[in-house]
């Protein structure tokens, strides 16, 4: 057992965490932060991606202890601003790129990231080929692949 | 909805509108079942047998009680029920016998889920294994060990038919005109033989259902379910509780596609917490459980023979399906029945019999995947009508033009005309052979080895349910005129609310904000619909929905008569008032109607307005016993799908270039989601025909449980160029004149897919999925000559 210090949508938190426990457990169970999402446990579907320290990882794969000190944000605190969303999150809105909605929160906070890290330059294939270590069963993606292209406007890009 | 807008033209319906529910969704604030906890609640993790066929002689758990949290230890013995919707085959834990590996056997309860992990690995079963079978060959052999020794005790709807003291859970038989005689008559006939493999359906929300069992004897559930009321019914049924004690609550679902239909485990969960002392209990599946415990898709092998008259008609069509059910069949049976009554697809073929069956085998139980029965019996209709174009040297779309139905004039395979307004298949194929731009087969003269060429498949469908399905829908009104729509159809972003949401703010114009559908199903608050299942959601429910709007349009009518003195007839409702007819100028807001309407002396006349309508399904029947005749289902869909893919001879790689989806919807209510469909079952279509297929080693057991080796499409898999058009040819009786489609979708995708290769090689594949090594493989034995020369092609590309 430690106590660990999270930062999670800049709300900071302390929680108890066994040496074994995966991030995405003590966010969901003991933090109740359910804005993360998980559909395999091991890696697979990316659904459980989370920006840590400003970069996405897969909470899944993270031991809490590690994460300890750590600044955390999911989809509720992409935009940094509570209730607001974030450009990508409108273009998710615009494109209906989204239809169960259970990936969603995985899928704005990856394609938030790869905009902001490119400042909006970057292609169609590059987009398909960052996005594919996440799942979607049922859009077909090309409505995700819309919205992130036409939200690379926002983030300094053509779009 | 005959009048809209004062401008004449619809506001709303039509028009490319985003999700109702998509901010809370992008923002993460959704709530599914799998975030809802409960204070206090319990945590139930399954043990699974590591037998296929075996009888338990004991389970010994006294070492999984004693980890600090475990609260109890549940076997079969103690929950000795039987559940399911059409046949009642499933036990909510082993009783006494395990019939697959990953056939639950016993439930850890815990105060937490690491607790309830650990323990459930302590737990010591021991077997005495019994013959297993796996495939629908060995499970049909005179001798086979059977399942299901009690079948005929089981609970079952009538129109199925098992053959108790076999392993046959189902058997359907469609018999139109004279088989014989049709194939007496044929010029050239076709054969095939098709093998389909179970499949999952990979929603991302694995199943999860919170269930709390009060001491008062009423039951309350949260379910990751498509159909809260079929839960509640199957519940009542199968426990013996009256319908009104128990309550089913579906808050936002993480996807379904038929998967979460009918019953899950929400007995099971229910028995526990009344068995861990009236506790709210939560049981969620981990994905390696969704593959191995869960219901899957059915496998399938099928038989076919078409015969064919010179000029290309189909005179005989003959087919027999086979559907391995795993060791449940209780929503199988109406794969396997549908299969039957739907093999002929869109065409006119006089002499058919279609058999089909599901069968019991020891491997992991199946349900309903999208469009069931349909994408099986098409894979093998629509491919051997290629085969059958080949081989008369014909076009396999004018052969297809040729045989389809005729609305008004044809009889289904059931032996039903056709309705006048059922659609225009015709229209269909056209359009899907213009966008595709139906040329030949073209080698990529950069790279030999890989030919680019297209393909082509139709589908038609309806709902495939009970002939009594009904559907019931609310509009209640609010202080400010805003619109609360209460439906029983579940949500799991089919698009569907958002259309109800159109319908209602266009009939009373009203701005769409003030429509209001809440996430929330619940038995208890919700009306009623059967399921939401089969593409029936806008089509049952809108048609209720509608009615609703009537009533409360009536009622708001009646009310503005007394307050305008003016005759009801005389008014209309439009723009978010009450107008008389030809005097617009003399109008009320609906804001001073709808809880009644006060004069300027005070009194007051009418009061809060609810509208109320429902839908029954009515002139479908039963089908005959013997034939298979009488009328299925309320509407069909007719569609079809067009691919140009690339071939790679050499590594068998496939790759889409391009998709064409025309259905003849009826109407489109909302293009935007309807676009979301057809691309998202585009991608379910591709990802089946080329990458996915659970595969069983030689024990039973599933070897790929995980996303790693059951690989699914993704983002760089997923075609960008699409061609998508929806055909208008309005359905008399639907709402607004629509037609369901969110099956439809991804029915013809794998034969069409399929179809693309044949054309362009001759090569003829019957299995799915169509992986590279498959593909070279048929191609090395069905045409080497093609191998050769693209090899050599290849090689002199080199030097
Ligand atoms: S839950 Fe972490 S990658 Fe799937
Ligand atoms: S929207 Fe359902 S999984 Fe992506």
């Amino acid at each position: 057992m430690a106590t660990i210090t999270l930062k999670v949508n800049n709300v900071v938190r302390r929680v108890e965490v066994e040496d074994n426990e995966i991030l995405l457990d003590v966010l969901r169970e003991k933090l109740h932060v359910k804005s993360v999402k998980a559909a395999c446990w091991r890696g697979e579907c990316g659904l459980c991606t989370v920006m840590l320290n400003g970069k996405p990882v897969k909470s899944c794969l993270v031991l809490a202890v590690e994460a300890d000190g750590s600044e955390i944000v999911t989809a509720e605190g992409l935009s940094g601003r509570p209730g607001e969303l974030a450009p990508i999150q409108k273009a998710f809105i615009e494109h209906a790129a989204l239809q169960c909605g259970f990936c969603t929160p995985a899928f704005v906070v990856v394609a938030h990231y790869l905009l902001t890290k490119t400042r909006g330059k970057v292609e169609r294939e590059e987009v398909k080929e960052y996005l594919s270590g996440l799942i979607c069963r049922c859009t077909g993606y090309k409505q995700i692949i819309d919205a992130v292209m036409d939200a690379r406007k926002h983030y300094g890009g053509e779009g | 909805m005959d009048k809209p807008h004062s401008g004449g033209e619809y506001r709303y319906i039509g028009k490319r509108i985003p999700p109702l529910d998509a901010y809370e969704k992008v923002l993460g604030a959704a709530e599914y079942t799998f975030d809802l906890e409960i204070p206090g609640m319990f945590h139930v993790k399954l043990v699974h047998s590591e037998y296929a066929h075996a009888r338990i002689k004991s389970i010994d758990y006294s070492k999984a009680i004693r980890v600090p949290g475990v609260v109890s230890v549940i076997t079969g013995r103690d929950i000795p029920y039987r559940v399911g919707i059409y046949v009642g085959d499933r036990d909510l834990l082993a009783i006494d016998k395990v019939l697959w590996i990953g056939h639950p056997v016993a439930a850890v309860v815990a105060e937490n889920l690491r607790a309830a992990e650990k323990a459930a690995e302590l737990i010591e079963v021991e077997y005495d294994p019994l013959e297993p079978v796996f495939s629908v060959e060995e499970a049909l052999r005179e001798n086979a060990p059977i399942l299901h020794e009690n079948l005929d005790k089981y609970r079952r709807l009538p129109a199925f038919n098992p053959k108790p003291g076999t392993n046959i859970a189902n058997y359907f038989k469609l018999v139109k005109g004279d088989i014989d005689k049709g194939f007496a008559e044929a010029d050239t006939i076709v054969r095939g033989r098709f093998k389909l493999p179970y499949i999952s359906h990979a929603y991302m929300e694995p199943q999860v259902v919170i269930a709390w069992y009060r001491y008062s004897g009423d039951i309350e559930i949260w379910s990751s379910a498509q159909s809260p009321f079929a839960v509640r019914s199957l519940l009542s049924l199968s426990l013996d509780i009256p319908a009104g004690k128990i309550k089913v609550n579906v808050p936002y679902i993480g996807g379904g596609f038929g998967g979460k239909a009918g019953l899950g485990w929400e007995a099971l969960a229910a028995m526990i917490s009344r068995h861990v002392g009236f506790k709210p209990v939560k049981l969620m599946l981990s994905r390696a459980e969704q593959f191995k415990s869960a219901p899957v898709v059915p496998g399938m092998v099928a038989e076919a023979e078409m015969g064919l008259s010179r000029d290309g008609r189909i005179v005989a069509y003959r087919a027999k399906f086979l559907f391995d059910s795993g060791a449940f069949a209780d929503y199988t049976v109406n794969i396997s029945r549908t299969a039957g009554y739907a093999c002929a697809g869109s065409y006119d073929i006089p002499n058919i019999l279609c058999e089909s069956y599901a069968v019991y085998t020891n491997k992991v139980p199946t349900t309903a995947l999208r469009g069931f029965g349909h994408p099986e019996n098409h894979f093998v209709l629509e491919h051997m009508i290629d085969m059958a174009a080949r081989e008369l040297d014909q076009d396999p779309v004018k052969i297809r033009s040729r045989n389809l139905l005729k609305p008004g004039v044809s009889t289904t395979g059931t032996g039903v005309r056709l309705r006048e307004d059922a659609g225009n298949p015709q229209l269909v194929l056209e359009r899907i052979s213009d966008l595709l731009d139906w040329t030949t087969p073209e080698v990529d003269p950069e790279r030999p080895w890989v030919i680019r060429s297209k393909g082509i498949a139709l589908s038609v469908k309806g709902p495939s349910q009970p002939p009594n399905a009904s559907s019931s829908a609310i509009v209640k009104f609010n202080e400010d005129a805003s619109v609360d729509v209460m439906v029983g159809t579940s949500n799991f972003g089919q698009g569907t609310v958002t259309g109800l949401a159109m319908m209602v703010a266009e009939a009373f114009g009203i701005p769409l904000e003030k429509v209001h559908v809440k996430p929330l199903r619940s038995t208890d608050a919700s009306p009623y619909t059967w399921q939401t299942v089969g593409s029936r959601g806008l089509f049952t429910d809108g048609l209720a929905l509608l009615e609703a709007i009537e009533d409360a349009k009536r009622k708001i009518k009646k009310i503005a008569s007394q307050a305008l003195k003016v005759d009801e007839d005389h008014l209309e409702i439009a723009d978010g008032k009450v107008y008389v007819v030809g005097k617009p100028w003399i109008s009320i807001p609906l804001e001073k109607i709808v809880m009644g309407y006060q004069f300027p002396d005070g009194t007051s006349v009418g009061g809060p307005v609810i509208g109320v309508g429902r839908h029954i399904a009515g002139l479908t029947t039963y089908l005959d016993p013997e034939t298979g005749q009488g009328n299925p289902t309320i509407f069909y869909t007719f569609g079809g799908t067009g691919v140009e893919v690339e071939i790679n001879i050499l590594t068998g790689e496939i790759k889409v270039l391009k998709a064409v989806q025309v259905y003849d919807i009826g109407k489109a209510i909302n293009p935007l989601l309807l676009e979301g469909q057809a691309i998202g079952g585009f991608v379910m279509g591709m990802s089946r025909a080329l990458y996915e297929r659970i595969i069983f080693d030689e024990f039973g057991s599933v070897a790929n449980p995980n996303f790693s080796f059951y690989y699914v499409a993704r983002a760089k898999d997923a075609p960008d160029n699409y061609l998508i058009e929806f055909v208008e040819t309005p359905q008399m009786d639907g709402p607004l004149g629509s037609r369901g489609v969110g099956e439809n979708v991804m029915i013809s995708v794998p034969v069409a897919i399929a179809n693309a290769i044949y054309r362009a090689t001759g090569v003829s594949i019957k299995e799915l999925p169509i992986t590279p090594e498959r593909l070279v493989k048929a191609i090395r034995e069905q045409r080497p000559d093609l191998f050769e020369q693209a090899f050599k092609a290849y090689i002199d590309s080199m030097v």
